[in-house]
């Protein structure tokens, strides 16, 4: 079969003022897929994944080369709206971010502003993502509370929630359990295994077992460069590059 | 070190500390007392001028006898004139300032101006509301010219103060509304705005105190020595409470006879600032109740 690549990078170089933080950087992420970026502190994981939804223009002083392509269309075209990227590639952050608003609005914000009115409407949507990202049994009855008042794990899950409900093709998570305790950590996890039925997800990791347990691949990034990209089960048991195998070993020094 | 010589020198460090510490409260007695002292000052010489007809009353027989109704209502109009003015024009250039320009030279340059701005005197606001909005565009002297003279003169502390409050709003709001795929422009509006409100409206709190108080600046733009009737429109001349005393004080033939109504007005000036400050506080802490992070 014909695999199905929504987002593809062809040799990007990044650059934050003169400092290049990716170097030709080509990678393909198949369709309704985990793909897992790990690799030492400072490797340039962060910087890939926002540049996969525009995120790094919001710093001044940045360069992109090469092209992303996302369902074939570069996304860094100047006839692209970041807007309408972002709406369709959604993004969890290392540190749980709620809107100091209640948990309710947190869901309808963004779909709101895109133009969803309907109250009906709205609050299925409300019910469907917090199902989605298993929080609705514990909330459905505080939903006017303020999202403040959430645990951690709780409000990383209402952000999976926010995000999913603008309905996006690609998810980007950036360590979204590093902040977590293990229980939650294992929340996450599943939920992760029950998304990516309908979504492609890209998750930066530090956690070697998560990344093999949930992902389907694996890319290997050392020095704003990918050293290795493969299926998760080759690049775990049986790497070709020796700083590969260094680093998951955890002998990386 | 021997244990003596250590011993003495905690204890010099302790008598020091004893020292700067008692130094510290002193002064923060001494300003609060400085305080109390002219309220107190104040309270005691005005508040037997403060009766029903001084507050809903013209001045009468030369403005030594009858209220300083007109006063108050000029006030009222020019300060919250001013806020009208002052407010969307500052919130929108602490916008651009903070959210929208890249920060440089540019950005630089602006902000080295508002400063400048701020340590204006204020009565060289006077002579140019004087000048452009009372003679140029022809407004006359009128509640127009000297709000919008007095909005200018407060503008840079709006502006610091909105910029400071949009400056502290945590980054990751915004980037989580970006992230979602809303405009820059609706996650200023409905994110970055609402969670800087707080300390915006405390801008506006000091700029209210400011434009109340303010003679210089009205002098010649707004403020009548005296009228009976109260203003129909915006290009009428209203009296003001500080000009009207800075009047009663130095002006007339009757100093010492209105020395109660003087210290009555000052009362009222301040009660006026106090219950707008007031009603500022008390919407900003409804609003931080609401917003919490
Ligand atoms: N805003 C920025 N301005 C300048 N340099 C930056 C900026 N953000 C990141 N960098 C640099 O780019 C490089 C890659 O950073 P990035 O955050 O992508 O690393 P990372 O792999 O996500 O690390 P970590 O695992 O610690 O999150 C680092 O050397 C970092 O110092
Ligand atoms: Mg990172």
């Amino acid at each position: 079969m014909e695999k199905d690549f929504i987002i593809r990078t062809k040799n990007v170089d990044f650059y934050y003022g003169a400092f290049r933080a990716l170097s030709d950087i080509t990678m393909d992420f198949e369709k309704n897929k985990v793909t897992a970026l790990i690799g030492p502190s400072g490797c340039g994981k962060s910087t890939l994944l926002r540049l996969l939804n525009r995120m790094n223009d919001l710093i001044d002083g940045t360069r992109v080369e090469g092209e992303i392509l996302f369902e074939g269309r570069n996304i860094y075209a100047p006839d692209v709206d970041p807007v309408e990227i972002r709406q369709r590639i959604g993004m969890v952050f290392q540190k749980p971010n709620p809107f100091p608003k209640s948990i309710y609005n947190n869901i309808t914000y963004a779909p709101k502003l895109a133009g969803i009115r309907e109250s009906g409407e709205i609050e299925a949507l409300v019910e469907e993502s917090l199902k989605q990202a298993v929080l609705w049994d514990e909330v459905k009855d505080i939903l006017t509370k303020s999202a403040m008042t959430l645990s951690g794990g709780q409000q990383q899950r209402l952000c999976i929630a926010r995000a999913l409900a603008m309905k996006p093709d690609v998810i980007l998570m950036d360590e979204p359990t590093s902040a977590l305790d293990p229980i939650s950590t294992a929340k996450i996890e599943e939920l992760i295994d029950t998304l990516k039925k309908h979504y492609t997800i890209i998750i930066v990791t530090h956690n070697m077992q998560q990344a093999a347990r949930i992902s389907e691949y694996t890319g290997f990034f050392y020095l704003g460069k990918v050293i290795e990209f493969n299926v998760t089960e080759k690049i775990f048991t049986n790497p070709d590059v020796k700083q590969t195998e260094d680093y998951i070993t955890g002998r990386f020094g | 070190m021997n244990g003596k010589t250590f011993k003495s020198s905690m204890r010099a460090r302790y008598l020091k500390q004893k020292l700067f510490f008692g130094a510290v409260r002193l002064s923060a007695l001494l300003i609060t007392l400085a305080l109390f002292g002219i309220l107190a000052y104040i309270l005691a010489n005005g508040f037997r001028a403060i009766t029903w007809e001084f507050l809903t009353q013209p001045p009468t027989d030369s403005m030594t006898k009858g209220g300083i109704m007109p006063a108050i209502v000029g006030t009222l109009y020019l300060t919250v004139g001013a806020i009208l003015v002052a407010l969307p024009l500052g919130v929108v250039s602490a916008i651009f300032l903070t959210e929208y320009a890249k920060q440089g030279a540019l950005t630089r340059i602006i902000r080295i101006g508002v400063n400048c701005l701020a340590g204006v005197p204020s009565v060289v606001f006077g002579l140019f509301g004087l000048g452009f909005f009372v003679v140029f565009l022809k407004f006359g002297s009128s509640i127009l010219a000297g709000a919008l003279t007095l909005g200018i003169l407060i503008l840079p502390t709006i502006i610091g103060a909105a910029e400071e409050a949009l400056k502290a709003v945590p980054q990751t709001f915004r980037e989580a509304s970006l992230a979602l795929g809303v405009s820059k422009w609706n996650t200023i509006f409905r994110i970055t705005l609402p969670s800087a409100l707080p300390g915006i409206l405390t801008g506006a709190i000091l700029g209210v105190g400011r434009a109340a108080g303010e003679t210089a600046p009205i002098m010649f733009t707004a403020a009548a020595f005296f009228t009976a009737v109260l203003p129909k429109s915006i290009f009428d001349e209203v009296m003001a409470l500080p000009y009207h005393i800075y009047v009663l004080a130095t002006a007339g033939t009757h100093i010492e006879e209105t020395r109660p109504l003087q210290y009555g007005t000052v009362l009222v000036l301040i009660a006026l600032v106090l219950g707008i400050d007031l009603i500022a506080i008390v919407m900003r802490s409804m609003i931080r109740r609401n917003k919490r992070w």
